[in-house]
């Protein structure tokens, strides 16, 4: 058995083969491997026996269940208003020109991915961010330099 | 004569929870019928938004007579502008859980989930701490209950409360027809209780100090106190309890920065109060005598004059736009021809008066959407563009 399916029989053991138990399965996965390929949810329908178009259609609803390679650390920007008033785009400048990507891309060694998304809810310490998730909030440029290279270090 | 409404701090939520083993017995001691009126005659409603009231949702649910129901504490706070529930969750986690047990107790559920959005996952440990010393204490006393933590995976339409269910059985988060109610076929088709994280702190209240003293506080209609969370253009972000039916004009005066334009009541599916309106507004559920009375999940985000309300707007709209469902049409296509709409309006490709058509799509949206996601978005757009009509052109 390759290292997927084993995971994947170990998450279907601890977490059930119902209906139910689909989305534990899926974020499983997703925590391990940090995205779902389509072989991956193939796998992970025959282990639960459902339709494969049914994983399919139920993880790609989720917006933190990614469907394309992501990298070790998914960094998730919010952009919903308060954060946008706050400065939100000074931030995604900052981590841009850090790690030379933009918003969708993942750096070529597959260390980080950088994503906007919705209402994280720290509105009232906006500008915040997730880095898998872990929550970062009041954020300035410096204070973004700083905790990314504490990340590039690791 | 008519009562004049102040803003009045209370501190109840975040009031100490070491008590909860004794409130925890001291309820289960007593007639479940008995604290079901209690709950009535507070008059306490949902805290999520809706303002269901809540007794009434348990008295439901107890009568039915079926082996399994369950108890769902909904902890899928996405709403822009709102986050006291994970402060709750953080504070006062005891409270909740209890609040769920007494729940168990008098439907007869004895199987909780708490529904915590995805954004929360760092959350999870410590609240598993709790949930575990709960359930020994729970077992100590031989009561029957318990609570696991259900985790969510980012989308906003599964605080919808049959949209949490069904995602909890492993499908699409997609909001299901109603009726049945949850209250008849919830999660797994079992009666279930769901309600919001701040709905099940003030029970706690109720059951602690009785019905009256809840009932005491706020307005007719608006009963008791609500936690709201302010952000935006003002000098005090952060999480504040206040009695209900406050008017606007009061919270601006002590939450806004002095050049508050609009304020946004209820999130991005709640209302845009323009400054002209401030003083007739009053924070509620439906049903005042006079005036406005706009309800809220809390939310309220105060825009003072730097700000645009074309780009307030073209952000909502992005919001749903991405955060539909998918399930029915005139949400899915609604939100996207909004959303391009008023770009096409604003760069000049389509007069003015197509905002009008615009409207009438929302008030489309608002009859034939499936849920309350599809059918809100005509609160903030129509009060947005109504009220901000040359922003939206020039």
């Amino acid at each position: 058995m390759t290292q997927t399916s084993e995971l994947i029989n170990a998450l279907a053991d601890k977490h059930g083969r119902n209906r139910e138990n689909l989305l534990s399965v899926l974020q499983g996965v997703v925590r391990q491997e940090h995205y779902l390929s389509e072989s991956t949810m193939v796998e992970i329908a025959r282990e639960m026996d459902l339709p494969a178009a049914e994983v399919y259609g139920t993880a790609t609803f989720y917006s933190f269940l990614e469907y394309k390679k992501m990298g070790q650390y998914v960094i998730r920007i919010c952009k919903t208003i308060t954060c946008s008033m706050k400065g939100k785009n000074q931030i995604l400048l900052t981590i841009e020109d850090m790690l030379k990507i933009g918003v969708g891309e993942t750096t070529p060694d597959r260390k980080f991915t950088v994503l906007q998304t919705n209402c994280l809810g720290w509105c009232h310490k906006a500008p915040a961010m997730l880095i898998n998730d872990e929550v970062y909030t009041e954020l300035t440029p410096e204070k973004v330099r700083e905790i990314l290279s504490e990340y590039l270090k690791k | 004569m008519a009562k004049e409404y102040n803003l009045k701090r209370a501190d109840f939520i975040f009031r100490n929870e070491n008590d909860w083993e004794n409130i925890l017995s001291r309820t289960l001691d007593k007639d479940s019928r008995e604290l079901i009126n209690e709950l009535i005659s507070s008059e306490l409603k949902g805290r999520g938004g809706a303002g269901f009231p809540t007794g009434l949702k348990w008295k439901l649910t107890s009568e039915a007579e079926v082996a399994q129901k369950y108890v769902i504490c909904n902890a899928d706070e996405g709403e822009p502008g709102t986050f006291k529930d994970r402060e709750i969750l953080m504070k006062v986690p005891f409270k909740v859980l209890t609040a769920m047990a007494i729940c168990g107790y008098i439907t007869g559920a004895t199987k909780g989930f708490i529904y915590l959005r995805g954004e929360y996952k760092f959350l999870q440990p410590d609240l598993q701490k709790v949930i575990d010393e709960f359930a020994y204490y729970c077992k100590e006393i031989g009561f029957d209950f318990s609570i696991e933590i259900f985790m969510g995976s980012g989308a906003y339409i599964c605080g919808e409360e049959t949209a949490l269910m069904e995602s909890m059985e492993g499908f699409r988060g997609e909001p299901r027809n109603k009726p049945p109610f949850p209250t008849n076929k919830g999660y797994m088709g079992m009666p279930t209780v769901i309600n919001n994280v701040e709905t099940l702190a003030h029970t706690y209240t109720i059951f602690k100090h009785g019905a009256k003293k809840f009932y005491d506080l706020g307005v007719q209609f608006s009963r008791g106190t609500k936690l709201f969370s302010v952000s935006g253009d003002t000098p005090k972000p952060g999480i504040y309890e206040l009695e209900l039916g406050m008017s606007l004009s009061d919270f601006v005066d002590e939450f806004g920065d002095g050049d508050t334009k609009a304020v946004q009541v209820g999130g991005a599916s709640g209302f845009l109060v323009p400054r002209k309106r401030f003083g007739e507004t009053s924070i509620g559920y439906k049903g005042k005598l006079t005036g406005i009375s706009l309800p809220t999940g809390g939310s309220m985000m105060l825009f003072n004059s730097t700000r645009s309300m074309f780009n307030v707007l073209d952000n909502y709209l992005e919001f749903f736009r991405e955060e539909s469902c998918g399930q029915c049409t005139p949400c899915r296509v609604g939100c996207q021809q909004l959303h391009m709409g008023i770009k096409a309006v604003k760069q000049g490709q389509k007069p003015a008066v197509y905002l009008d058509k615009l409207l009438k799509l929302t008030e489309t949206m608002q009859y034939t959407a499936k849920c309350g996601l599809g059918q809100s978005v005509a609160n903030s757009f129509s009060s947005i563009v109504e009220n901000f009509r040359e922003e939206m052109i020039y």
